[in-house]
């Protein structure tokens, strides 16, 4: 048998942490992980945030990021133990036969050089190629991975490109020395839905020509299961699960991999519009100091009680009009009409009542709570601030409110750092329930969470709704979210509502281009399903 | 949080400490009056007189104890005094933005603009020195600088979403910036107070050494270094002793000031 390209064998990687009045320790964050990576096969790695994929990924270059020590096991590749090897052969390694994509291009890219200096450097410094010969192949790569007029995107600095080809110049980059194994770091995670789609295939393509083998990175199964040969499961530094793409897809062994397979599988029944409890009509906004509008004459109605998710790409206003029916930024046209009330278009001027029934739920729990104040204060302070609630009473509703997110005893006096990214969440959850609201804006509230986690988010939102009766206006660009949870969708694009009815209605054809777009570029749990989208775009283009 | 207290940090509490000591328990430790006459000029230590007597034949220990406790009494409560205005104003110019944060730092810029030890001869030329005018004078021209770091810290601070959170709940700007924004930020401005608390001393020393700061017969180190500095002439030592007090305290609160700033800005921690 031959060996493999790459193999990892019971590798442990440890780092040293650093809590806050604690002598500083070390810890183990990944213990004792194997696996083989073949010649020109793609081994997908995927997991929850804190799960090591990402260190284990670094690991195959026998680097360390930060603090991060590689403190056991073996790394062979082609045969050669890096982690044993000399730091003259680890340079040799880099950037020849194994090369990286990072996850944010534009954070990778040095501004102030053209992107074609910096997608030969490897090559030419690792002595591959000439010069002229790697541009060459730069150029070839450019073409391959479909980046427009490839001849001269080369001459172009990193920002007058867009962040989808960025992240293909990347991949490039990684390409041009030849090497053996890429090591792909959430390569497409920070894209849009309808980016994501073009730089997967082309990464998926450019795998097959070159016959490069490939470490995928990724938190979402659905889309590793469009490049990979073999899925490796991992969680908390521990291998859960390791089979073929088609074995972790279909007939997934482990409950946690069960887990990720079926998430965001939440049935929800659309409920009829009845009455709005908020109308937006007409607005018209900009920000100060400059001279476009960011929302275009936009106008929804949320039904009380019901879910209104407004869908659309980074950049379409969704957030923005958050903005404005918060107050936080007054529009210059239309109106808002609130519980039977027009709305004051600025915020200072509205009443406690408004502000009272119109709370908003924000994507980082992090930053949208004050470091410096425990759970209870949180909580307690809409309670005390509206309803001039105090002492005993005031307590008992905060565990009222603790208990209705699940989580019981024991967190009132916790601060907001002792909590895990979900628990965070649920504490704002409870800080925006605690003022007995109508509306609820949630700005993208599952989108910094991991996929298990968001689903628990969604699921206590909707049963929230059931028993308070409250209307959620659902910022997001996750359709999979979209669908679990709306009565009704407004699709936004560049700053107009593209689309809006009721959720059957968007959600059924004939569709206009923007929402098809949208809608076909979800990720599926399916193999295959990345051919067949693109097939089916083909088909509709001839047909065009 | 006394535990694992690293051994610059303790040196620098513990000769806080004596010096704060020494200056509360004046009366009590002090062996002789403050302005009584015990014995002749420039006396050389002795069993009697420890630090040997100033230029009047007073005993300089004495001096020492009661010129600290002047020194660090001023010290202190200009330091609060520009802590309280300057952190309260600059929180006040970030959190509102738009006009009032422009005509605030501009006046604040044009009184920096103006050299602060020039500015306080000017103005104690004209009124009375006594320790509440000295206090409020100093206390005020320091708070400028109290200011620019109170409001670029809080200009951080007041974007996060748990300050616009509470701008929504339609919370008042005192709420703001005690509730929200403060607990945030103390970290760096009490690292800064241990900073701002040696200026206090030094400007309160050059005041009284060029004779306008704290009057005789009332003692402080600034004034002693002034009354025995011809003495220095005659290789006599007594005006080294305020400057080594002054040096000594200096060095000591920095030592804790850095350590406040380590145990709070560390790579993990940020501000938490």
């Amino acid at each position: 048998m031959t060996t493999p390209l790459l193999q990892v064998r019971g590798l442990k990687i440890g780092a040293t942490v650093y809590p806050p009045g604690e002598k500083p320790h070390d810890i183990e964050i990944v213990h004792g992980v194997d696996f083989d990576v073949e010649a020109g096969k793609v081994l997908g790695l995927i997991g929850e945030s804190g799960a090591g994929k990402s260190t284990i990924g670094l690991a195959a270059m026998a680097y360390g990021r930060g603090g991060v020590e590689l403190t056991g096991g073996s790394v062979t590749v082609n045969g050669r133990d890096v982690l044993k090897a000399s730091t003259r052969d680890v340079r040799r390694l880099r950037g020849a036969e194994v090369t990286y994509v990072s996850q944010s291009a534009a954070a990778s890219f040095n501004p102030a050089k053209r992107i074609m200096e910096q997608v030969i450097e490897a090559a030419v410094l690792q002595g591959k190629f000439s010069k002229s010969d790697a541009e060459v192949r730069a150029v070839e790569l450019f073409s391959k991975l479909g980046l427009p007029d490839p001849e001269n995107i080369g001459n172009r600095y990193p920002h007058q490109v867009s962040g989808g080809q960025l992240q293909r110049c990347m991949t490039a980059l990684a390409l041009c020395p030849e090497p053996d194994l890429v090591v792909f770091d959430e390569p497409t995670t920070a894209l849009d839905v309808t980016t994501q789609i073009d730089v997967l295939k082309a990464i998926k393509d450019a795998i097959r020509d070159t016959g490069v083998a490939a470490l995928y990175i990724t938190h979402d199964l659905a889309v590793v299961a469009q490049v990979s040969d073999h899925i490796m499961v991992l969680r908390h530094g521990d291998m859960v699960e390791y089979g073929t793409t088609d074995e972790i897809i279909n007939s997934p062994k482990e409950e946690y991999t069960q887990a990720l397979v079926s998430v965001r599988s939440i049935k929800h029944i659309e409920k009829q519009p009845t009455d709005a409890i908020l109308s937006v009509s007409g607005i018209t906004a900009r920000y100060a100091g400059t001279k476009f509008d960011v929302l275009h004459d936009v106008s929804v109605d949320i039904s009380a009680g019901q879910t209104l998710a407004v869908v659309g790409e980074s950049g379409s206003g969704k957030s923005t009009l958050a903005r404005v029916i918060t107050g936080l930024l007054p529009p210059r046209e239309g109106s808002i009409t609130f519980a039977g009330r027009t709305l004051s278009p600025d915020q200072p001027s509205r009443s406690r009542e408004d502000l009272r029934e119109l709370q908003m739920i924000y994507q980082m729990a992090d930053t949208a709570m004050n470091p410096r104040q425990t759970v209870g204060t949180i909580i307690g302070r809409p309670l005390e601030f509206y309803f001039g609630l105090k002492g005993a009473e005031k307590q008992k509703r905060i565990q009222e409110l603790l208990d209705e997110i699940e989580l019981g005893d024991g967190f009132q006096d916790r601060y907001p750092a002792e909590l895990s990214g979900g628990q965070k969440q649920r504490v704002c959850i409870a800080r925006a329930l605690a003022a007995k609201p109508k509306l609820i804006i949630c700005d993208e509230v599952t989108s910094a969470l991991d996929p298990l986690v968001a689903d628990g988010i969604l699921k206590l939102l909707l049963d929230l709704q059931k028993r308070e009766d409250v209307a959620y206006l659902f910022i997001t660009h996750d359709l999979a979210t979209v669908r679990a949870i709306a009565d009704s969708i407004a699709v936004m694009y560049q700053g107009r509502v593209q689309r809006y009815g009721t959720k059957s209605e968007v959600l059924s054809p004939p569709f206009d281009d923007y929402t098809d777009l949208l809608l076909s570029s979800v990720p599926e749990m399916k193999l295959g399903w990345l051919e067949e989208v693109i097939a089916h775009r083909k088909m509709e283009s001839a047909g065009n | 949080m006394l535990k694992n207290i690293p051994l610059s940090a303790a040196i620098g509490l513990t000769i806080t400490a004596v010096y704060f000591l020494a200056a509360i328990f004046a009366d009590v430790i002090a062996p002789y009056g403050m302005a009584e006459a015990v014995g002749d000029v420039w006396e050389p230590s002795s069993a009697e007189h420890w630090l040997g007597t100033d230029q009047i034949g007073r005993d300089l220990l004495t001096r020492m104890i009661y010129g600290g406790q002047t020194t660090i009494l001023i010290a202190t409560l200009a330091t609060i005094l520009s802590f309280t205005t300057g952190a309260t104003l600059g929180f006040i110019a970030a959190v509102s933005g738009g006009w009032i944060d422009q005509i605030m730092s501009r006046l604040v810029d044009l009184f920096m603009s103006i050299p602060s030890l020039i500015l306080a001869l000017v103005i104690l030329s004209s009124i009375e020195a006594t320790v509440v005018t000295l206090v409020i004078i100093m206390g005020l021209l320091d708070s400028t600088r109290v200011y620019r770091l109170a409001r670029a810290v809080a200009v951080d601070i007041s974007v996060m979403d748990y300050v616009e959170a509470a701008r929504l709940r339609g919370e008042k700007l005192a709420w703001i910036i005690f509730r929200e924004i403060l607990p945030n930020a103390l970290s760096p401005l009490v690292a800064e107070m241990g900073l701002r608390f040696i200026f206090m001393v030094l400007f309160i020393s050059t005041l009284s050494f060029l004779g306008i700061g704290v009057q005789p017969p009332l003692a402080d180190w600034g004034g002693i270094v002034k009354e025995n500095k011809e003495g220095i002439n005659f290789g006599i030592g007594a005006a080294l002793y305020p400057a080594v007090a002054i040096a000594t305290l200096s060095i000591s609160v920095n030592l804790i000031a850095d350590w406040i700033l380590n145990r709070t800005t560390s790579l993990k921690g940020g501000r938490g």
